[in-house]
């Protein structure tokens, strides 16, 4: 390759402003194989295409390196224009002068300047010595699946189910649903959710393309984009679903009871149970709180039951499913408020989901606002928000972003079930950015009555019948003591238990508190780093609903986009074995984590198999002998690209 | 009159899934760390022979910095192990052949990690300055 046009960005002045890109394009021109070199203000845009396409015609140019901002951003875009002036898209190679130079080195232009010039040199090496390849064509399968059958799960499941391609939906509770089934009230148009989110939990039940997995959770992925396989683990639920006819004769005999996950323990439930407008309608034992498992004779529910459903003998099974893609919609949890300490551990300290319970007519308290501690009505309510969140020393340092709304609408929907009493909302400031959210906010406290107290609650504690509630209010600038019968925190969104364990189980990325991580937090909001994995929800980061929901929506139609292909081509950066070299030695066949490599037992050398490799390079390094390569990643181009790296430059 | 400040080079074999996404999060974020580093891209840091780190030493640089995922991470199943273990091994021999084994650093830096890549290559720049060039470069003249 002798004939390299380099192409410098300024990127407006991203790069230009701290890279001095005419003395970049000075350096650069009289670099060994460089044949042509220039730069332009955006070279992303369509006449920034239109000249680098334009130089490799003119100037009969057989390679390119693109001097701009990092491959995960425009590889694509440059590889495309280089193969559609008939060049291999692999003799596009990308020098990012941005990420990596200009805007780390703002304030050092000289030093930015040498740097993005070695960079270049670097990649020019690397670039002449990279081979032609052509993508290789790989089986689809247009079938998804869905981790997570919580608002946002649902939604992804039933917009590609919609699209007519097969969904496998997998929710490790016995019900769909999620967080938003024990919602009280959306804001800012006070629906109320059961009616809002029991349609689609139906019709998702009764969907000819969806297969529902509750009670279960993926076990193992394995694959590739197009191609993976996932095992999943069904629990047992120790009734044989086939003859129970829900009658419901062991829930009433069942001894043992326990705190109700759904109910956020504000009420009780026996070891059998089944969660109020559970979807699908299945029952199960919890063998944690069962008598029986835990040693004790009882078989109660075994004895009463006519169909002769319960099986203690039940064990956990295991489905293998085959997918092309997957959505992984986990969700959230609150942060704990044993957290928190200087808020009293108090029966009548509660959290936002709990007094969401207390609001909902399928609540504990049939939708009466009662205290948890003597069933009286509260007639002082102190809310108390941030709690966990925008808190760098003890909790979160990132604002949940629904407590603000949230808060507001438990308060209005308190005053409207208790009208003679008072709430009041210790706040920070009020975030309430999205569609008619100010104006409910307004709302709830010109019209509905609710006192709103800028400042932070010190202390909590309780004395006697009341919580005292010691806080300032920073407007006034007086402290205040508040005698109340109830306190609402409003704490942090936290990813949910076990979605590190599923993002390690999918080789996915997520960020240091465990929400999931985007491909690109601008451009590519739905995606993983790994082809094929699209995220969804709260998984990856608080949000409301609406949000919640076009995030679903926009990640099932990147599902759909990708089963609308013919074909998938797959990378063709793999593993490429010099058979004159190999010595059949064998040490890149354990090395490889996908298996892809055998020895040809008549040649006695390394075969590779190209549909399976997944181009890491871990064969090439291993090889003794040099024959193992990895194609555009060969040690020689390393060798090369340190040797210019290590020039001094500095 | 005051001795040029010696400004150290360190090469930077950076995994393609987390530590190059980190080093793009830093300069994205506009975190400011020394331009002493020289960034190159490897698919994962198991794919980093141990002779890319020995050209390196020998060919003059002051560190070398392997960056990748956090153990259990990585995104090709086990890479990262491999580079442990390769790298490990590596450093044991070091000494032996004249070079210093602290010159090669060995990071997991998540794609999230922006600022950790920032405070990895400054922390590393600064001790590099304090303990002076590369020894191999003064057999150069031989």
């Amino acid at each position: 390759m002798n004939r390299i046009g380099v192409f410098v960005c300024h990127c407006g002045l991203n790069i230009a402003g701290s890279v001095d890109v005419e003395r970049v394009v000075e350096a650069i021109k009289d670099y060994p194989g460089v044949a042509h070199a220039e730069n332009y203000i955006y070279m992303c845009s369509d006449p920034g295409q239109d000249l680098v396409k334009e130089a490799i015609r003119e100037k009969g140019l057989d390679g390119i390196v693109m001097a701009n901002c990092s491959p995960m951003m425009h590889e694509r875009t440059f590889r495309n224009v280089a193969a559609s002036e008939g060049l291999n898209p692999y003799f596009c190679e990308v020098a990012n002068i941005r990420e990596l130079c200009s805007w780390p080195h703002e304030h050092e232009k000289e030093i930015a300047t040498k740097k993005a010039v070695a960079l270049i040199k670097a990649t020019i090496e690397k670039l002449r010595r990279n081979m032609a390849l052509t993508p290789m064509v790989v089986p689809l399968t247009k079938r998804a699946l869905v981790v997570g059958g919580g608002i946002a799960g649902l939604q992804a499941a039933l917009d590609i189910a919609h699209g007519g391609y097969e969904v496998v939906l997998v929710e490790r509770y016995p019900s769909l649903g999620g967080h938003a089934t024990q919602l009280s009230g959306t804001f800012p148009t006070l629906d109320r959710p059961p009616c809002l989110i029991a349609p689609t939990m139906a019709e998702v039940l009764s969907h000819p393309n969806i297969k529902l997995y509750t009670y279960a959770e993926v076990e193992e992925i394995s694959g590739y984009v197009g191609n993976f396989t996932v095992k999943i683990k069904q629990k047992p639920s120790y009734i044989d679903d086939e003859k129970c006819d829900n009658c419901g004769l062991c829930l009433e005999k069942c001894p043992a009871i326990c705190p109700a996950e759904y109910d956020r323990g504000l009420s009780q439930r026996k070891a059998v149970y089944i969660s109020p407008q559970a979807v699908p309608q299945k029952l199960v034992i919890d063998p944690v709180s069962c008598l029986h498992f835990n040693g004790d004779e009882c078989r109660a529910c075994e004895e009463v039951c006519p169909t002769r459903a319960i099986d203690f003998l039940q064990e956990e099974a295991f489905v293998e499913e085959e997918v092309g893609a997957i959505i992984v919609a986990t969700g959230y949890d609150l942060y704990g408020k044993e957290n928190a300490p200087e808020y009293a551990a108090d029966p009548d300290v509660i959290d936002g989901l709990q007094f969401e319970r207390l609001l909902s007519p399928s609540g504990p308290t049939r939708g009466e606002v009662r205290r948890p501690s003597d069933g009286g009505v509260p007639q002082e309510v102190v809310f108390i928000q941030c709690v966990g969140s925008r808190d760098q020393e003890h909790g979160v340092p990132y604002c949940s972003r629904v407590c603000c709304m949230y808060t507001a609408k438990q308060a209005v929907l308190y005053k409207r079930a208790v009208p003679q009493g008072q709430a009041y909302i210790f706040y920070i400031d009020i975030r309430s950015d999205a569609k008619g959210c100010e104006e409910f906010v307004q709302r709830a406290a010109e019209e509905d009555g609710v006192l709103y107290l800028r400042g932070k609650v010190s202390k909590v504690f309780r004395e006697g019948e009341k919580i005292k509630v010691w806080g300032v209010d920073t407007l006034t600038g007086k402290s205040l003591e508040i005698s109340a019968d109830l306190v609402v925190l409003a704490t942090a969104m936290v990813p949910s238990q076990g979605a590190k364990e599923t993002a390690r189980k999918l080789n996915i990325t997520s960020d240091q508190y465990g929400f999931l991580t985007e491909a690109h937090p601008k451009l590519r909001p739905v995606e993983t780093l790994t082809a094929g994995i699209y995220i969804a929800g709260t998984a990856q980061w608080p949000r409301d609903l609406p949000d919640t929901i076009s995030s679903a929506s926009g990640s099932a139609s990147k599902v759909l986009s990708l089963f609308s292909r013919k074909e998938l081509l797959h990378e063709p950066t793999i593993a490429w074995v010099d058979e004159e070299v190999c010595s059949g030695c064998g040490y890149c066949v354990p090395i490889c984590a996908y298996k892809a490599i055998e020895i040809d037992p008549r040649r006695r050398v390394a075969k590779v198999n190209e549909a399976v490799c997944e181009g890491c390079g871990a064969c090439a390094a291993t090889c003794p002998s040099g024959a193992m390569q990895h194609k555009n990643f060969t040690a020689m181009q390393f060798f090369e690209m340190i040797d210019v790296a290590t020039g001094a430059y500095v | 009159m005051p001795e040029e400040e010696f400004e150290p080079i360190i090469v930077g074999l950076l995994c393609h899934w987390c530590t190059y996404t980190a080093a793009d999060l830093a300069g994205t974020t506009r975190m400011q760390y020394p331009p002493n580093i020289r960034p190159i891209r490897t698919m994962c840091s198991g794919s980093v022979d141990p002779v890319y780190v020995l050209r390196a030493l020998l060919s003059g640089a002051d560190g070398v910095l392997v960056g990748g995922c956090h153990p259990g991470d990585c995104h090709y199943v086990s890479g990262n192990f491999k580079a442990r273990r390769r790298m490990t091994a590596l450093k044991s021999i070091l000494n032996t052949l004249g070079l210093e084994d602290d010159r090669v650093w060995l990071r997991w830096i998540s794609a999230a990690e922006g600022k950790k890549f920032a405070d990895t290559v400054t922390e590393f720049t600064q001790k590099l300055k304090k303990q002076g060039p590369n020894p191999i470069k003064k057999y150069w003249s031989i």
